[in-house]
């Protein structure tokens, strides 16, 4: 990573990653709902009206299946719409556009139509909003192939990544979070790409590979942090797409420590977690020590209460204790 | 903007010249002869999944299209047979997609349901009812976009078909009321062959009787013709698409078509009776155009015969094509146009056979 002294928010990063490519290729879009004339339902596209238009900075109204359809549809053209949904969790009434059409046009069509289209919005609980709007749906959408996920933790990533999603002629759905919206971090003014498929060693550690992606990274910086201080180094890595998997980098670190926990803010049950986990069995059986430990959300829907939705999340304390017993020292 | 165009239902019929209603009518015949040994491939288990044929609709696909420029984007439905051969698919790579084949339009990845013909246009076959409504809003979109922003000086419209079954999909109206409030030029083109499967339209669709109201609900004109007369099809689209490609605006268009055949395949038709069928039936698209232009001196029996023998024999051309071209190999053929840059274990794209060279211009037979 460049060292950077600018320290700028998540939202500002995709904001940047969004006008950066606008100005760059007039073929991409923004279209959402409240994305324009009220800047964003999170501020996320403020300003984007003033400096592009009307006519691509595009306010919807409440039709999720409607303008991703059109997202799609303009994508087969050979526009480069970035369609935001206010939540990931109303995605779910756009699923036939957003799983049958967008991922599946280029096989279908035996390689004449492809589908440059990013899909992005937020992610996860945002904190009390219950089982309606409190979706991760990297577990459910992960099982299509076509699409690519990316799932940034940090503001540096966030802008890299989506500048290479809004470029990549695949579909690509951006999983944001709202918790994270107002996070700072180092953001170089100069221009850069993140490639998709390769993980982010955050931390460096010889005890035990923790793996993870979006927020959920921080939950293990804070472990590991916190495990340092008995003597336990944990490596993180954020794998920062989550489509394609960058299975390499977790192997590798697993050979080297030898024990390896996943974190995972969807349900277990078919999860993100459960497929780098057996990933990892099929490629380092050999070097693992334990089994692999999952952390993810518990199997229930997401509760309103405060401290039943806390007892839900992953967060550190599940982690350390996770860390401990793959460790056997628990 | 009005909304609805009263004169569109009522105005007279302009006439076409012959040669074009002669070109109109091998183009129906064509899709007749197509679909008739479709059934015949399927009966010998050659063709495989859901198969839907468009015996009786032809003078929709025929007329409709007919009225669009050749760049105006075209999408459908899974009843798709009829759009892709009208738009100017060759049979040969129609059939070998339903063939299951590598010389088909999709590579024989997308089967009957999902026939795509890029060089004319056409945007595909999808089979998820009211799923290509929100995707034709897109085209439309496009082309506007490209127009305005990308300032390429051309007016295009999109021609988005459906099947009265979409109308009850939800799909269908937020792409109508999106098509409206962003003001996109697409025209909606409701293929009312008064049945969903077996599902007779009053039973499914409020107001059946009177379907301007839906165009009416989202402030767009409604247009209606009888889609047995292809010639009433031409020119009531004709004006639909004049006004819509100068307007920029949607427009809705009813035409009251019939199916012949069986929803599908696999289908006993016990919801109509066979008196309703055979009625349609005496008002065959193709039957009325052919005694129209015999009367008038444009056709005679000879000629209808030659015009006969010739959509044969490109069909049957086309049936060997489709058996001669190659199975897929699933080492291959598999992994690959699933993403277009490659990784882990997916391979690469490449275009079909087809997009080699332009429409109309056929490659000579080794
Ligand atoms: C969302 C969805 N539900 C159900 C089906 C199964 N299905 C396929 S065709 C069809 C009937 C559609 O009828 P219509 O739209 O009138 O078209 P037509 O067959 O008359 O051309 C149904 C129910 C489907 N393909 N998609
Ligand atoms: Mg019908």
């Amino acid at each position: 990573m460049a060292v950077a002294s600018r320290q700028i928010q998540y939202r500002e990063a995709l904001r940047e990653a969004m006008s950066e490519e606008m100005r760059r290729d007039k073929r991409v879009f923004l279209m959402g709902e409240e994305v324009a004339q009220y800047q964003g339902a999170y501020k996320v596209s403020q300003g984007m009206l003033e400096e592009f238009g009307d006519k691509r900075v595009i306010d919807t109204p409440i039709s999720e299946n409607g303008f991703a359809g059109l997202g799609i549809g303009a994508a087969m053209m050979g526009l480069r719409p970035i369609i935001e949904f206010m939540s990931w969790s109303f995605s779910l009434v756009a699923a036939d556009q957003i799983l049958n059409n967008a991922p599946k046009m280029l096989y279908m069509s035996g390689g004449q139509f492809a589908c440059p289209i990013v899909f992005r919005g937020n992610d996860g609980a945002g904190g009390q909003l219950g089982s309606t709007h409190s979706w991760t749906v990297e577990g459910l959408f992960a099982n299509v192939p076509g699409l690519r996920i990316a799932i940034p933790s940090t503001p540096y990533d966030a802008k890299g990544l989506l500048k290479t999603a809004i470029r990549c002629n695949d579909p690509v759905f951006f999983l944001e979070s709202e918790r994270m919206l107002g996070n700072k971090g180092p953001v170089p003014e100069e221009e850069y790409l993140i490639p998709f498929g390769v993980a982010d060693i955050k931390r460096t550690g010889k005890d035990c590979t923790l793996v993870s992606f979006g927020r959920p990274v921080h939950f293990c910086l804070e472990a590991a942090e916190k495990l340092a201080e008995e003597g336990i180094e944990c490596e993180v890595i954020d794998g920062r797409t989550i489509r394609p998997l960058d299975i390499d980098t977790i192997v590798e670190s697993v050979k080297k420590t030898n024990y390896c926990v996943v974190v995972d803010q969807s349900w277990p049950f078919g999860s993100v977690a459960s497929e780098v986990a057996t990933q990892v069995y099929e490629r380092a059986m050999d070097y693992l020590d334990n089994r692999v430990f999952r952390v993810c959300s518990d199997d229930v829907p997401a509760p309103y209460s405060k401290v039943l939705e806390q007892a839900m999340l992953p967060n550190p304390g599940k982690i350390i204790k996770a860390v401990k017993q793959a460790m056997y020292l628990e | 903007m009005t909304m609805t165009d009263p004169q569109a239902v009522t105005q007279p019929v302009e006439r076409v010249n012959a040669t074009t209603r002669l070109k109109w009518l091998r183009d129906m015949m064509l899709i007749r002869e197509f679909e008739l040994r479709t059934m015949q491939a399927y009966q010998e288990a050659k063709i495989g999944g859901f198969c839907h044929v468009y015996i009786g609709q032809e003078a929709c696909a025929v007329g409709c299209i007919a009225a669009t420029n050749p760049d105006d984007p075209v999408i459908t439905a899974y009843r798709d047979h009829g759009h892709a051969l009208a738009r100017g698919m060759e049979s040969r790579y129609a059939m070998a997609e339903m063939f299951g084949r590598v010389g088909g339009c999709a590579k024989g990845k997308g089967g009957s349901m999902h026939l795509f013909d890029k060089r004319t246009h056409f945007y595909g076959g999808h089979a998820i009812v009211g799923g290509q409504n929100p995707l034709g809003i897109g085209l439309a979109f496009a082309t506007k976009y490209e127009n305005e922003v990308l300032g390429e000086g051309r007016k295009r419209i999109t021609l988005c078909f459906l099947g009265d079954g979409a109308l009850n999909q939800g799909a269908l109206h937020e792409a109508m009321n999106l098509a409206t409030v962003l003001e996109l030029p697409c025209i909606f083109v409701l293929e009312n062959n008064r049945y969903s499967m077996g599902t007779a339209i009053e039973r499914g669709t409020s107001m059946a009787h009177d379907l301007s109201v839906k165009a009416a609900a989202y402030g767009m004109p409604y247009y209606q013709a009888d889609g047995m007369d292809v010639c009433a099809v031409y020119n009531t689209m004709k004006r639909a698409v004049d006004r819509a490609r100068t307007e920029q605006f949607p427009a809705f268009a009813e035409i009251k078509t019939y199916r012949f055949k069986g929803h599908s395949m696999s289908d006993p038709q016990k919801y109509r009776s066979k008196d309703e069928v055979s009625e349609y039936e005496d008002n065959d698209p193709i039957r009325q155009l052919a005694s129209v232009l015999t009367k008038s001196g444009d056709l005679n029996d000879k000629a209808f015969k030659a015009m006969s023998q010739s959509v044969r024999d490109e069909v049957r051309d086309a049936i060997k094509w489709a058996e001669q071209s190659p199975e897929p190999d699933p080492s291959v053929d598999l992994y690959g146009d699933v993403v277009t840059e490659p990784f882990g274990e997916y391979g690469s794209t490449s275009l079909p056979e087809m997009c080699d060279h332009e429409p109309g211009d056929l490659p000579a037979d080794e």
